[in-house]
């Protein structure tokens, strides 16, 4: 357990030698609270549910502008989509403290009208999640109509013009939403790390996209090996898209100015190793050629997916977690 | 609505007693700790250490010595600021926090879903959840009794008056005297903490005097709402979107672009070959 001092003098006065006000990092405002205790429910549903949002932007993306040899993905993309958002679903009502009040977030309790508040992350999630819920359950009936394996009429009119490209289009928004508004939650507080930066929903969005295209390249290399094609658009996309996610952090870190005091930690460590090595740095190098064998065995694809997955939980872990260990305890702040 | 009432905690005069701790626990009925297994934190006299969902009023005890016999000790009895601008009624995402009448911040016990987003929110981490009833709980700044015309356990139970209970605007009043009086017997740092409508948060309706700065008594500086990084933080969520967009739409539709392309090129060789003269 580490102890901080809560003021500058106090600092100043507990060091040997005499140091500038300017040299020793400020407290922020946001040390001075109390952890909400989101834990691993909570960094599961975040992962979840952005691959959920991820997959189905793809699956769209696939339907509206790909090739017909790429509909497998595509309905791949859909069913782990409603696979997600029901996990997303059960996780999030499980983590409640109170869980069979989980309706309250949806109809006010007392007068049975819709509770909503546009202001709040958390309502609006909710709803959003909801709409997402909906689009991918009536997206997953579509694919599974039009793999052949479900006979029954009105899923056939989900897979055909014009309600396959309605549902695709709001689906697809929605997943972005998904996607991007656990980090916008976590902003919206008062917690180290989360509220010292604008920059965490657009980071998580980035991960939720690379972590969605990575678990498709896996799926779809161990049910279709031959269509090679589909996979590396998949794989270049992974590219791009772990690039901007590099960018992303860079500028969010820095943006924390002194809260990055709080990755001063096991979770900086992680975040070092795991998510930017091993989840970013390693996947680019594998995708662009750079890295092809380790001590003689190939790198493939399907390596380069794993660890974007792998870095894409940790990330989430460690931006939770390290907020997380900050506490008041009796009137010192307090990083456990 | 009726007046605006409140806290104002003068830490001048606080000795610590901790009577205002027992008093709101033995009025809300809430329970002990750990069973009440004593347990001492070896942090002064302090042994609550922390508000929690079951401790809504807890005794700060701050150590200031450089020897033995040259120091002072901060004392400051902690509760719910009742925010006239309140970060945990803004997210709460279930109704469950309500402003009510007096101005104060109350959280309905029966409608809370344990949820804990104003535990997060709340820029003091005043809020935590009772395990008892598995729902956040804090201060209600004794609501039952205040309905009654009587003031709040804690206030009444105070044996030097170190809490004061009131109308806000006659609060201030007093408390502006108060620091006035500290200055001039020579307490430069004697301050007024959460006391300006104008300030953070619009105002604490449980404002403090303090005699020194707010860190040290582990308050932050500057609170602020948590929706401040809503709109930057949510426009750049969708900027992302875009971008992300349309990286998927260069890269996925290579494929087709690329079929398209062929296609065209061998109806291309094909008319040319139907053309040319045999």
């Amino acid at each position: 357990m580490r102890t901080a001092s809560n003021v500058r003098s106090a600092r100043r006065d507990g060091s040997p030698f005499p140091v500038p006000d300017f040299l020793i990092p400020r407290m922020p405002d946001t040390f001075f609270t109390r952890p909400p205790h989101w834990q691993w429910l909570i960094i599961l549903y975040f992962f979840i549910g952005g691959i959920a949002g991820g997959c189905f932007f793809l699956a769209a993306v696939l339907q509206l502008f790909g090739r017909p040899a790429d509909r497998p993905i595509m309905r791949l993309g859909y069913y782990l989509a409603f696979i997600g958002v029901v996990l997303s679903g059960i996780l999030l009502t499980v983590d409640l403290d109170r869980p069979e009040r989980f309706w309250h977030m949806m109809i006010q309790s007392e007068t049975g009208r819709p509770m909503f508040k546009y202001w709040s992350p958390m309502s609006v999630g909710v709803w959003g999640l909801l709409f997402f819920g909906l689009f991918s359950f009536l997206a997953a009936l579509g694919a599974l109509f039009d793999s052949g394996r479900l006979r029954w009429g009105p899923a056939g009119r989900l897979a055909r013009e014009p309600l396959a490209t309605i549902i695709a289009v709001a689906g697809g928004i929605g997943g972005f939403f998904l996607a991007g508004y656990t980090g916008v939650l976590l902003s919206v507080t008062n917690r180290p790390v989360w509220a010292d930066s604008n920059w965490l929903g657009m980071l998580y969005l980035f991960s939720a996209a690379s972590s969605a295209a990575a678990l498709l390249i896996l799926l779809a290399r161990r049910r279709q090996p031959g269509d090679t094609a589909a996979i590396s658009a998949l794989a270049r996309f992974d590219d791009w898209v772990l690039i901007l996610e590099l960018i992303a952090l860079i500028v969010f870190l820095i943006s924390l100015g002194s809260a990055a005091q709080a990755f001063l930690s096991v979770w900086g460590v992680t975040l070092l190793l795991i998510v930017v090595a091993a989840g970013i740095l390693l996947p680019l190098l594998i995708g662009f050629g750079r890295l092809t064998r380790v001590r003689g065995r190939p790198l493939t694809l399907g390596t380069a997916a794993a660890l974007v997955l792998l870095g894409g939980f940790a990330l989430r872990v460690v931006t939770v977690m390290s907020s997380e260990r900050v506490t008041v305890v009796g009137s010192k702040v307090v990083e456990r | 609505m009726a007046e605006p009432m409140g806290f104002f905690t003068d830490t001048t005069v606080c000795i610590g007693c901790k009577a205002c701790e027992v008093a709101c626990k033995s009025w809300n009925q809430l329970p002990a700790r750990d069973g009440g297994q004593s347990e001492m934190s070896g942090q002064s006299y302090d042994n609550t250490l922390r508000l929690s969902g079951n401790t809504w009023r807890h005794v700060k005890f701050v150590e200031q010595f450089e020897s033995p016999y040259n120091g002072r000790w901060l004392m400051l009895s902690d509760v719910c600021k009742h925010c006239v601008q309140a970060g945990c009624l803004e997210v709460c995402p279930t109704g469950a926090i309500i402003r009510t009448e007096f101005d104060t911040v109350v959280i309905q016990s029966d409608v809370c879903n344990g949820c804990r987003a104003c535990l997060g929110a709340c820029p003091f981490g005043v809020i935590d959840i009772n395990e008892v009833s598995g729902t956040a709980q804090k201060c209600t700044l004794c609501y039952d009794r205040m309905s009654v015309g009587l003031e709040p356990a804690c206030a009444k139970a105070c044996p030097t008056d170190s809490i004061q209970f009131g109308p806000i605007a006659e609060l201030r009043q007093r408390a502006n005297v108060r620091v006035e009086q500290l200055r001039a017997a020579g307490e430069s740092r004697a301050r007024l903490y959460g006391a300006d409508p104008e300030g953070p948060l619009g105002g604490l309706n449980a404002f403090f005097l303090l005699v020194d700065e707010p860190e040290v008594y582990g308050l932050p500086p500057e609170p602020e709402l948590p929706s401040k990084q809503l709109v930057p933080s949510a426009a750049l969520s969708a900027a992302g979107a875009a971008v992300v967009g349309a990286v998927g739409l260069v890269t996925l539709r290579h494929n087709r672009m690329r079929d398209v392309a062929e296609a065209e090129r061998a109806d291309a060789d094909r008319e040319q070959r139907e053309e040319r003269p045999s």
